[in-house]
């Protein structure tokens, strides 16, 4: 999928009617592809090739890229830093913004300087506690919480005003996102979380890793009873599993993570444990594909982002399609190039 | 205290519904608020209020009850302040990523809600960002005098 407006990388495309951003993302998504985006763990590190480095792993397979703010409430390089450099080459980065580092006057701020450092797609998150990572001693911050933070961005966006009711001069032009976790109590209600979270203004859902697909499913279903499959793009999260051991560590350490005892079974009774994870990954992506309203999947593949590539190739989920990356139309004209 | 507080929400169809007279009692008692002085009453009113909402709730005063949308069940007790529903954190067990002693505000809160009559509707609400001015001030009075306003209850 080449667009015909295809701009010089590093320059937003002209925003279509009906569509919010100037990002790669919601055109895509918008187009009714089936699309693919996936986690790029921040380096403990100031040099920005170390981003880049990291970036390239997904070349030719994801349609956007998540840039993680402090997750699993350990310090790495900002998101925000993280999105400026990825859209200096043309990539489209989603900015993950966590409310448990900072209060409202430093999040609006970020938001406007994300988009004018040329980020389209904002993840509106809580943020795990501060209890599981690096730095439990730290102050947990929460001014807001991610609905009301949704409610803030969508008015700095549509009202151009911030929360204080004070005007800014030209909006963020920003897709905006948050997350569900289908796999947590209360689950009867967690679809109507979701529903929340649409009113409040998300466009786009990007899930917690869903390995039980009962649970998937189900949730889907009460998406699809109240009436939101349409209103917001719904990408599941997958991701391989390195190993029996690993993915039991994960359930108990990592919040809101669960993998059926069933998942674990499978890993430890293969005779390679990280091979049996990636086939359960293409497994469970090719699941999501045939589950209606899913839009496509979310890959958080912490550690073994080179495995991403295959996965996505095995599921065969992109049909050929090859999304943008800044190789891709090297040679190519560029039509109406930005003028 | 923890136990109370659990004990509200499995109450909270009376407890909601106690509640409902007696704002509409504090409402009618605005000629008498203002006559006082609503600024006047602050202090002793909260000071009513932080204890017993306090005992009931484990209320931590932020001055813009939600209680009526929650189930009874205060949101301001979950660590990471959430007014808005659960984080996605939730163990599979029901109890709190934060705080695993404790059961998860929210999954009180929707144990609460479906008690009361609208309660689950009530909690789709969207609330705003909480303006932290108000911690510490009476939410009764804050209520009394809106509402009074809202219908123009201006003489006593």
């Amino acid at each position: 999928m080449i667009f015909e407006d295809e701009p010089v990388p590093g320059y937003p495309l002209p925003i279509l009617p009906g569509h919010t951003s100037p990002g790669r993302l919601e055109r895509v998504l918008r187009a009714g592809v089936f699309a693919v985006t996936a986690e790029l763990a921040p380096p403990d590190s100031a040099d920005p090739d170390d981003v880049y480095r990291r970036a390239r792993v997904f070349d030719g397979y994801v349609d956007a890229i998540n840039a993680t703010d402090g997750s699993g409430a350990n310090c790495h390089m900002s998101s925000l830093a993280v999105c400026a450099l990825l859209t200096r080459v043309g990539y489209a980065p989603v900015m993950q913004i966590s409310c448990r580092d900072r209060n409202r006057i430093a999040i609006q701020g970020d938001i406007l300087g994300g988009a004018a450092m040329g980020v389209c797609n904002i993840l509106c998150l809580t943020g795990d506690g501060v209890q599981v990572g690096d730095h439990p001693q730290a102050k947990p911050v929460f001014d807001l919480d991610c609905i009301s933070l949704l409610t803030i961005a969508r008015a700095l966006r549509d009202e151009h005003h911030f929360e204080s009711g004070r005007k800014i001069t030209f909006a963020p032009r920003v897709f905006l996102g948050a997350a569900e976790n289908p796999s947590v109590p209360p689950y009867e209600w967690r679809a109507q979380r979701l529903a929340k979270k649409v009113a409040a203004g998300a466009q786009l859902i990007q899930t917690q890793y869903c390995y039980d697909t009962v649970l998937l499913r189900d949730f889907m279903r009460r998406v699809e009873d109240l009436g939101l499959i349409g209103q917001a793009f719904i990408l599941i999260g997958v991701g391989p599993l390195r190993s029996a051991k690993a993915a039991e560590w994960m359930r108990t350490h990592v919040p809101g993570m669960h993998i059926p005892d069933a998942i674990i079974k499978r890993l430890s009774g293969a005779q390679d444990q990280a091979r049996e994870g990636r086939n359960i990954c293409v497994e469970l992506i090719q699941e999501c594909r045939s589950i209606l309203g899913v839009s496509g999947v979310h890959v958080m593949a912490y550690r073994q982002e080179e495995s991403v590539a295959e996965a996505i190739d095995r599921s065969g989920v992109l049909a050929g399609r090859v999304p943008w990356f800044p190789e891709r139309d090297r040679g190519q004209p560029l039509s109406r190039a930005i003028q | 205290m923890y136990a109370v507080r659990l004990w509200s929400t499995r109450h909270a169809r009376g407890l909601e519904r106690f509640y409902r007279s007696f704002e509409s009692m504090l409402v009618r008692l605005h000629g008498i608020a203002r006559a006082i002085g609503y600024a006047r009453l602050e202090r002793p009113v909260a000071g009513v209020e932080r204890v017993v909402k306090g005992f009931l709730f484990d209320c931590q005063m932020c001055g813009q009850c939600v209680l009526s949308s929650t189930g009874m069940s205060c949101p301001m007790n979950c660590p990471k302040n959430l007014r808005n529903g659960p984080c996605g954190g939730v163990r599979g067990d029901g109890r709190c990523e934060v705080k695993p002693e404790m059961r998860c505000v929210w999954v009180e809160a929707y144990h609460g809600s479906q008690r009361i009559a609208g309660g689950v509707q009530a909690m789709q609400a969207l609330q705003h960002a909480v303006d932290r001015r108000l911690q510490g001030t009476s939410s009764w009075l804050r209520v009394a005098r809106e509402k009074a306003g809202a219908l123009g209850r201006t003489t006593p």
